[in-house]
């Protein structure tokens, strides 16, 4: 029990928000590709490869899969929950790329900007399967055990330092699609609320709403397994 | 509208909570939440699934494979 918990750290400690290191396996790289930098504010990708890229250099596109692979497939991989679906997202967020880095002017960084636009291949795939993002019921109508003012009782589950971590994977994937989704994007992928509402074109305040609701059903759903570990 | 802290109720607190918390502010230093055992608890739990939920999700690595996958279909998208 004890190695499955998940020890508390600091924010400095978070583990999401660094750049993905290169990594030797995935494409063969052209010889003349100029080395990734960590310039260019933090994206990993050099000017000069990127401009290569944009020209339709074959070796630094993948030099710039190489890259970003870890972290695109990651993400895919979080807001699926399935490795055939992240592979297959993986691949249509590189194939939007492609199609696409031409168009990018650098406004952004470049890691910002493909990381949005895998959210964004991740979100039409989420629509495609029909699942509701943001469904107003769920964000105004408190339930039970939402509502504002419960009591706590005596036996409620204390989470003082550690966490199950299988208990609490499980209760992720067991919220309802949208809290799921507002919860990846926010807590996880680190977005804020005007993003999310402008990804999912709902307010900022049925955000912030669903994310608290999200919330609370992993703490309900935490404490009833606590219950049940403990009879 | 000037409310005293002492006056708030949880139920009030708690239908605030998703704004505060999504204000950015320190929703600790809230003075209901000074005084209320139970709203500091349920702020302390849901802060804390939150950054357990942070360490829950590392990168991984795609397979070796997904490269040649994607070279495939860049190719085929060309020839489209």
């Amino acid at each position: 029990m004890g190695q499955s918990r998940v020890p508390i750290k600091g924010p400095s400690e978070e583990v999401d928000g660094t750049e993905p290191t290169v990594s030797p396996v995935g494409p063969s790289t052209a010889a003349a590709v100029p080395a990734p930098t960590r310039e260019n504010g933090g994206t990993g990708v050099s000017p000069e490869l990127l401009e290569l890229a944009q020209a339709g250099d074959h070796g630094a596109f993948a030099q710039i899969y190489s890259l970003h692979k870890r972290r695109i497939y990651s993400l895919c991989l979080r807001m699926l929950g399935n490795p055939a679906e992240a592979e297959d997202l993986t691949q249509e967020a590189f194939l939007q790329l492609h199609r696409k880095i031409a168009t990018f002017r650098g406004e952004s960084a470049f890691s910002t900007w493909l990381h949005r636009l895998a959210i964004n291949v991740v979100l039409m795939r989420l629509r495609k399967k029909g699942l509701q993002l943001i469904s107003l019921d769920e964000a105004m109508e408190p339930t039970t055990e939402e509502r504002p003012g419960r009591s706590f009782g005596t036996d409620d589950l204390r989470l003082t330092g550690t966490i199950d971590r299988l208990a609490l994977q499980r209760a992720i994937n067991d919220l309802p699609a949208g809290y799921r989704l507002i919860f990846m994007l926010h807590d996880i992928e680190g977005y804020e609320h005007n993003e999310i509402a402008d990804m999912l074109e709902c307010s900022i305040g049925n955000s912030k709403s669903q994310l608290h609701k999200a919330r609370l059903k992993l703490r309900d759903a935490l404490r009833i397994r606590a219950r049940e570990e403990g009879k | 509208m000037s409310q005293e802290p002492k006056s708030m109720r949880c139920v009030d607190f708690q239908a605030q909570l998703p704004e505060l918390v999504g204000s950015g502010t320190s929703v600790a230093d809230h003075p209901h939440v000074k005084e209320c055992a139970l709203c500091r608890e349920l702020l302390e739990n849901l802060e804390t699934i939150a950054q357990a939920a942070r360490q829950l999700f590392p990168e991984v690595e795609p397979p070796d494979d997904l490269w040649e996958q994607i070279e495939t279909a860049i190719k085929k998208d060309g020839k489209g």
